[in-house]
């Protein structure tokens, strides 16, 4: 066990630098030398000299990755072209926003979830089944940032139900439209994970004994199948977490959301290479750490994945 | 493996009605532009955000460009990104996966770590570094999203390979001394073929949703070329008042993208022998 959990950490350091080798050589592909790239022209002598020190052009291509690495490991991330600020500062100020969007729709992702996939696989083979199919279908089909503008349409300006955009200092009625845009796309995957591992559950003998001992089918469907589904579920719900800084970047944007995504917006249009390079670096690096933390913890949960990884 | 003929698709209502849609939309791609009455890059000032009508079937845009020309034109772009770039993302990873796969031992393991690289990034913001660093432009978005894509299909088809060169088939052949190019061209290829088709053809609605969203963040093609992500970036001020100019490019998309993961999975169902009956 605990060898296993060492072996996991070993292997993400590989990954770490092959992360940091691909924006480093997306760095050097930019316009101009790397150094302006990290840090622009209106940084103080002294983080330019820092910087040029590190990844200076008369150095070897490995010792500027080298330096490079040397700079990422003090938490020089370089600084914005426009505001000259540290962008490893800023990143780490808007990342709990984008946490608590995150956080928000996973929940409303999986709560609708697996009702819908509970309910289509008790329903199986009828027009509501068919419906649940093709809603998720049309889930994983409609662009993000659309169906956010619908969703404002429909909630802010027509029914003016929610305020269309901004954050409202933590007012829960201005997260339920972000979180439900950023949450579809996970949905329709937890929709579709639940109905065919209910399916499976439900022709299991042991519900056809719940059956046959006189439970009520609400009975059978919530205590005795949905527990035994839940595992798959639960997997996917955690591997699909890294997956929300997609949708964060296109969700933020449409509605005003102060987080990660509409940070990286702001660098792309003002093209302010070392916000959108400190971005990219910073959200694969949170995505495989997510990886690697659901790996470990379901080590500790689940006693048969235990068994089957380290066979 | 499984096999499946037309006969299959006019059976399966959902199935055939994205086929029919995906034919449409493709000849409207090609021939589109003879069809429509208005340049999409045309201004008219006099007819500024006209709602739907019959001169202008969709309404016009904040210039007065008219919507439903505009989504032709961008029918081109979503359309051609898409497949090519899920053409190009399939036949390099095919290659890597393939020689992963059969060569193993440290060729697997470098090629391998190579492959995860790819994957430990949100594709998404990889599509972003990517584009951001190019000249923007259809080159770009394309290289962009075949670089996001490629590293899953290799290690789609290395997995595949990996449990076909155990065949008797394959060991007849390697006996015989045929080469190892010979073997994984005439063998292990073929074989391997119907699975990589679901996975490309699960992925292509993927990668249109990615170049909309590459489009909307203003990287990968400009304006004033018409796309569908664009269409919705540039209009999404006007929601609450002039909602058409943002509404029919979503739901070009959202068309396009539905009917392509439908006939995916359909393909999935009929040719994965993993796939439940």
């Amino acid at each position: 066990m605990a060898l296993y959990i060492v072996k996991r950490i070993l292997l993400f350091i590989p990954t770490l630098l092959g992360i940091t080798l691909i924006t480093f050589i997306l760095m050097q592909a930019l316009p101009g030398d790397p150094v302006a790239g990290m840090a622009g022209e209106r940084a103080s002598p002294e983080t330019i000299a820092r910087i040029r020190a590190e990844l200076g052009q008369n150095r070897s291509l490995p010792l500027q990755y080298a330096g490079y690495l040397k700079l990422l490991a003090t938490g020089e991330l370089g600084r914005s072209y426009y505001t000259n600020r540290r962008i490893a500062d800023d990143l780490v100020q808007k990342f709990p926003n984008t946490l608590r969007l995150a956080l928000a729709a996973m929940c409303f992702a999986s709560v609708f979830g697996i009702g819908m996939g509970v309910f289509s696989a008790v329903k199986r083979g009828t027009k509501w089944d068919r419906l649940v199919t093709l809603v998720s279908v049309g889930g994983i089909s409609v662009p993000v940032f659309w169906l956010g503008l619908a969703l404002m349409l429909l909630f802010s300006f027509y029914l003016r139900w929610l305020p269309p955009s901004g954050m409202g200092n933590g007012s829960l009625l201005y997260i339920i439209l972000p979180a439900a845009t950023l949450g579809t796309f996970s949905l329709s995957y937890i929709t579709r994970i639940t109905r065919s591992s209910m399916l499976e559950t439900l022709s299991q003998p042991y519900v056809a004994a719940a059956r046959a001992k006189g439970l009520s089918e609400t009975a059978v469907v919530l205590k005795h199948a949905l527990k035994n589904s839940l595992i798959p579920i639960i997997t996917l719900i955690g591997l699909d977490l890294g997956s929300y800084l997609n949708g964060a970047v296109l969700t933020e944007t449409i509605f005003g959301w102060d987080g990660l995504g509409r940070y990286a917006l702001d660098g792309i249009i003002k093209r302010d290479y070392p916000v959108i390079m400190g971005v990219v670096l910073f959200g694969a690096v949170i995505f495989v750490a997510m990886d690697l933390i659901v790996d470990i913890s379901y080590h500790f949960l689940d006693p048969r994945v235990r068994v089957k990884s380290e066979n | 493996m499984k096999k499946f003929s037309l006969r299959d698709l006019t059976e399966n209502t959902p199935a055939l009605i994205a086929a029919i849609i995906l034919v449409f939309l493709v000849s409207v791609a090609a021939f589109g532009p003879a069809l429509v009455h208005y340049d999409p890059l045309s201004m008219d000032l006099d007819s500024l955000r006209q709602p739907p009508s019959k001169a202008h079937l969709l309404g016009t845009d904040s210039t007065g460009r008219d919507i439903l020309s505009r989504l032709v034109y961008g029918a081109r772009i979503s359309l051609s990104v898409g497949i090519i770039a899920s053409l190009l993302s399939l036949s390099i990873g095919i290659f890597f996966g393939l020689i992963a796969g059969y060569f193993g031992g440290k060729t697997d393991s470098i090629l391998s770590q190579f492959f995860d690289i790819f994957l430990a990034f949100p594709s998404l913001l990889l599509a972003i570094g990517i584009s951001a660093v190019m000249p923007a432009g259809l080159t770009s978005a394309m290289l962009a999203i075949t670089l996001v894509g490629w590293a899953g299909f290799a290690r789609l088809v290395r997995g595949i390979t990996l449990s076909l060169k155990e065949q008797t088939y394959v060991e007849a052949s390697r006996a015989l001394g045929a080469t190892p190019a010979r073997i994984l061209y005439k063998h292990i290829l073929p074989n391997a073929l119907p699975l990589v088709v679901v996975a490309g053809s699960l992925r292509v609605g993927g990668f249109i949703l990615l170049e909309a969203a590459l489009s909307f963040l203003g990287l990968g093609v400009q304006p004033p070329t018409p796309t569908w992500g664009s269409m919705i970036s540039l209009n999404r001020a006007f929601i609450n008042s002039a909602p058409w100019m943002v509404i029919f490019p979503g739901i070009a998309i959202s068309i396009t993208v539905i009917s392509f993961n439908i006939l995916g999975d359909f393909l999935r169902d009929k040719l994965d022998p993993r796939s439940q009956v």
